[in-house]
Protein backbone atom coordinates (compact mmCIF):
# COMPACT_ATOMS: atom_id res chain seq x y z
CA UNK A 1 0.00 0.00 0.00
CA UNK A 2 1.02 3.61 -0.47
CA UNK A 3 1.49 6.06 2.40
CA UNK A 4 2.41 9.72 2.34
CA UNK A 5 5.58 10.43 4.35
CA UNK A 6 6.54 13.94 5.49
CA UNK A 7 9.61 14.92 7.51
CA UNK A 8 10.64 18.00 9.48
CA UNK A 9 13.80 19.32 11.12
CA UNK A 10 16.79 17.03 10.97
CA UNK A 11 14.61 14.22 9.54
CA UNK A 12 13.94 16.39 6.51
CA UNK A 13 17.68 16.80 5.97
CA UNK A 14 18.07 13.01 6.11
CA UNK A 15 15.29 11.93 3.74
CA UNK A 16 15.04 15.05 1.58
CA UNK A 17 12.77 18.08 1.55
CA UNK A 18 9.92 16.71 -0.55
CA UNK A 19 7.08 14.66 0.83
CA UNK A 20 7.38 11.15 -0.55
CA UNK A 21 4.95 8.41 -1.38
CA UNK A 22 6.30 5.27 0.19
CA UNK A 23 5.26 1.75 -0.78
CA UNK A 24 5.03 -0.50 2.30
CA UNK A 25 3.64 -3.99 2.91
CA UNK A 26 0.15 -4.29 4.35
CA UNK A 27 -0.26 -4.53 7.33
CA UNK A 28 2.40 -2.10 8.49
CA UNK A 29 2.62 -0.44 11.88
CA UNK A 30 4.75 2.44 13.11
CA UNK A 31 7.38 0.04 14.48
CA UNK A 32 7.71 -1.61 11.04
CA UNK A 33 8.03 1.79 9.38
CA UNK A 34 10.74 2.80 11.85
CA UNK A 35 12.76 -0.33 10.97
CA UNK A 36 12.32 0.31 7.22
CA UNK A 37 13.52 3.89 7.59
CA UNK A 38 16.59 2.91 9.59
CA UNK A 39 17.54 0.36 6.89
CA UNK A 40 17.14 2.95 4.12
CA UNK A 41 18.60 5.85 6.11
CA UNK A 42 21.11 4.62 8.75
CA UNK A 43 21.55 8.28 9.80
CA UNK A 44 18.38 7.89 11.86
CA UNK A 45 20.32 5.69 14.29
CA UNK A 46 22.20 8.80 15.43
CA UNK A 47 19.07 10.78 16.27
CA UNK A 48 18.13 11.12 19.93
CA UNK A 49 14.59 9.77 19.45
CA UNK A 50 12.15 9.64 16.58
CA UNK A 51 8.42 9.88 17.05
CA UNK A 52 5.69 9.55 14.46
CA UNK A 53 2.40 11.31 13.91
CA UNK A 54 -0.42 9.90 11.81
CA UNK A 55 -3.08 12.33 10.67
CA UNK A 56 -1.77 14.96 13.12
CA UNK A 57 -1.64 12.84 16.30
CA UNK A 58 1.34 11.14 17.96
CA UNK A 59 1.16 7.34 17.60
CA UNK A 60 3.09 4.49 19.23
CA UNK A 61 4.89 1.54 17.58
CA UNK A 62 1.84 -0.76 17.58
CA UNK A 63 -0.35 1.71 15.64
CA UNK A 64 -1.52 0.26 12.28
CA UNK A 65 -1.00 2.53 9.29
CA UNK A 66 -3.69 2.60 6.62
CA UNK A 67 -3.52 3.25 2.88
CA UNK A 68 -3.40 6.98 2.20
CA UNK A 69 -2.47 7.98 5.77
CA UNK A 70 -0.28 11.04 6.23
CA UNK A 71 2.66 9.88 8.33
CA UNK A 72 5.01 12.51 9.71
CA UNK A 73 8.48 11.84 11.13
CA UNK A 74 8.89 13.90 14.32
CA UNK A 75 12.51 14.25 15.46
CA UNK A 76 13.05 15.70 18.98
CA UNK A 77 11.03 18.93 19.16
CA UNK A 78 12.72 22.14 20.27
CA UNK A 79 10.19 24.95 20.13
CA UNK A 80 10.09 27.94 22.46
CA UNK B 1 -11.06 32.75 24.87
CA UNK B 2 -8.30 30.85 23.23
CA UNK B 3 -5.93 32.58 20.83
CA UNK B 4 -3.47 30.06 19.39
CA UNK B 5 -1.36 30.94 16.37
CA UNK B 6 1.79 30.02 14.46
CA UNK B 7 3.02 33.11 12.63
CA UNK B 8 5.79 33.95 10.18
CA UNK B 9 5.79 37.64 11.13
CA UNK B 10 7.17 39.38 14.29
CA UNK B 11 5.17 38.60 17.44
CA UNK B 12 3.45 41.29 19.47
CA UNK B 13 3.44 41.03 23.26
CA UNK B 14 0.66 43.58 23.62
CA UNK B 15 -1.72 41.64 21.39
CA UNK B 16 -1.23 38.44 23.46
CA UNK B 17 -1.82 40.43 26.65
CA UNK B 18 -4.91 42.10 25.23
CA UNK B 19 -6.36 38.74 24.13
CA UNK B 20 -6.56 37.54 27.76
CA UNK B 21 -7.83 40.69 29.51
CA UNK B 22 -10.97 39.99 31.54
CA UNK B 23 -12.82 41.88 34.31
CA UNK B 24 -12.88 38.64 36.35
CA UNK B 25 -9.08 38.32 36.20
CA UNK B 26 -6.94 39.06 39.24
CA UNK B 27 -3.75 38.65 37.27
CA UNK B 28 -2.19 38.08 33.88
CA UNK B 29 1.15 36.32 33.43
CA UNK B 30 2.93 36.78 30.11
CA UNK B 31 5.97 34.70 29.20
CA UNK B 32 8.11 36.10 26.39
CA UNK B 33 10.81 33.84 24.94
CA UNK B 34 13.77 35.59 23.33
CA UNK B 35 16.63 34.46 21.11
CA UNK B 36 19.83 34.21 23.18
CA UNK B 37 23.23 35.12 21.74
CA UNK B 38 25.09 31.96 22.76
CA UNK B 39 24.77 28.25 23.47
CA UNK B 40 27.31 26.70 25.85
CA UNK B 41 29.71 29.54 25.12
CA UNK B 42 29.36 29.26 21.34
CA UNK B 43 28.19 32.44 19.64
CA UNK B 44 24.75 32.09 18.01
CA UNK B 45 24.02 34.34 15.02
CA UNK B 46 20.38 33.40 14.33
CA UNK B 47 17.78 30.74 15.07
CA UNK B 48 15.68 29.16 12.31
CA UNK B 49 12.31 27.74 13.37
CA UNK B 50 10.03 25.43 11.43
CA UNK B 51 6.76 23.76 12.37
CA UNK B 52 4.28 21.11 11.30
CA UNK B 53 1.62 23.76 11.68
CA UNK B 54 -1.72 21.86 11.76
CA UNK B 55 -0.41 19.49 14.42
CA UNK B 56 1.34 22.29 16.35
CA UNK B 57 -2.01 24.10 16.63
CA UNK B 58 -3.66 20.87 17.77
CA UNK B 59 -0.98 20.18 20.42
CA UNK B 60 -1.15 23.77 21.70
CA UNK B 61 -4.93 23.29 21.91
CA UNK B 62 -4.33 20.29 24.19
CA UNK B 63 -2.15 22.49 26.42
CA UNK B 64 -4.99 25.04 26.58
CA UNK B 65 -7.40 22.22 27.54
CA UNK B 66 -5.16 21.27 30.46
CA UNK B 67 -4.87 24.91 31.58
CA UNK B 68 -8.65 25.11 31.73
CA UNK B 69 -9.12 21.78 33.50
CA UNK B 70 -6.26 22.03 35.98
CA UNK B 71 -5.98 25.76 36.72
CA UNK B 72 -9.40 27.10 35.69
CA UNK B 73 -7.84 29.83 33.57
CA UNK B 74 -10.04 32.53 32.05
CA UNK B 75 -8.15 32.99 28.77
CA UNK B 76 -4.94 31.92 27.08
CA UNK B 77 -2.98 33.28 24.16
CA UNK B 78 -0.10 31.31 22.63
CA UNK B 79 1.79 32.71 19.64
CA UNK B 80 4.81 30.93 18.14
CA UNK B 81 6.90 32.27 15.33
CA UNK B 82 8.55 30.39 12.47
CA UNK B 83 11.30 31.50 10.09
CA UNK B 84 14.74 32.96 10.76
CA UNK B 85 15.02 35.07 13.94
CA UNK B 86 17.78 37.44 15.01
CA UNK B 87 19.24 37.76 18.54
CA UNK B 88 16.70 39.38 20.88
CA UNK B 89 13.71 38.59 18.68
CA UNK B 90 10.71 36.74 20.12
CA UNK B 91 9.98 33.14 19.09
CA UNK B 92 7.15 32.55 21.58
CA UNK B 93 4.67 34.42 23.78
CA UNK B 94 2.26 32.81 26.25
CA UNK B 95 -0.29 34.93 28.13
CA UNK B 96 -2.66 33.51 30.74
CA UNK B 97 -5.32 35.21 32.85
CA UNK B 98 -6.81 33.74 36.03
CA UNK B 99 -8.88 35.02 38.96
CA UNK B 100 -5.85 34.66 41.31
CA UNK B 101 -2.18 35.16 40.47
CA UNK B 102 -0.76 31.87 41.75
CA UNK B 103 -2.72 29.88 39.15
CA UNK B 104 -1.56 32.22 36.37
CA UNK B 105 2.13 31.68 37.23
CA UNK B 106 1.72 27.92 37.45
CA UNK B 107 -0.38 27.62 34.29
CA UNK B 108 2.04 29.74 32.26
CA UNK B 109 5.02 27.70 33.47
CA UNK B 110 3.23 24.45 32.58
CA UNK B 111 2.34 25.82 29.14
CA UNK B 112 5.89 26.76 28.12
CA UNK B 113 7.44 23.59 29.63
CA UNK B 114 4.91 21.38 27.81
CA UNK B 115 5.18 23.31 24.54
CA UNK B 116 8.92 22.59 24.51
CA UNK B 117 8.25 18.85 24.94
CA UNK B 118 5.22 18.12 22.75
CA UNK B 119 4.56 20.79 20.11
CA UNK B 120 6.04 19.93 16.69
CA UNK B 121 8.30 22.93 16.26
CA UNK B 122 12.04 22.66 15.62
CA UNK B 123 14.86 25.16 15.89
CA UNK B 124 18.21 25.18 14.20
CA UNK B 125 21.04 27.19 15.71
CA UNK B 126 23.03 29.09 13.14
CA UNK B 127 26.65 29.63 14.21
CA UNK B 128 29.52 31.39 12.44
CA UNK B 129 30.79 28.05 11.17
CA UNK B 130 27.82 25.74 10.87
CA UNK B 131 24.30 24.86 11.97
CA UNK B 132 22.84 22.45 14.55
CA UNK B 133 19.27 21.16 15.02
CA UNK B 134 18.67 21.65 18.75
CA UNK B 135 18.17 18.40 20.78
CA UNK B 136 18.50 16.19 17.68
CA UNK B 137 21.55 14.26 18.83
CA UNK B 138 22.25 12.58 22.17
Amino acid sequence: MKIKLIAFGIAKEIIGPDESNLEVKNPCNIGDLKRILIIHYPEFKKIQSIKFAVNEDYQEDYFQIHEGDEVVIIPPVSGG
Amino acid sequence: MRDIQVLDTPLNTQSCHDAVVDPAAGGIVVFVGTVRNQTKGRKVLQLAFESYVPMALKEMGKIADTLSQKWGILHVSIHHRVGVLEIGEIPVIIAVSTPHRQAAFEACQYAIDTLKKTVPIWKKEIFENGTVWVSAHP
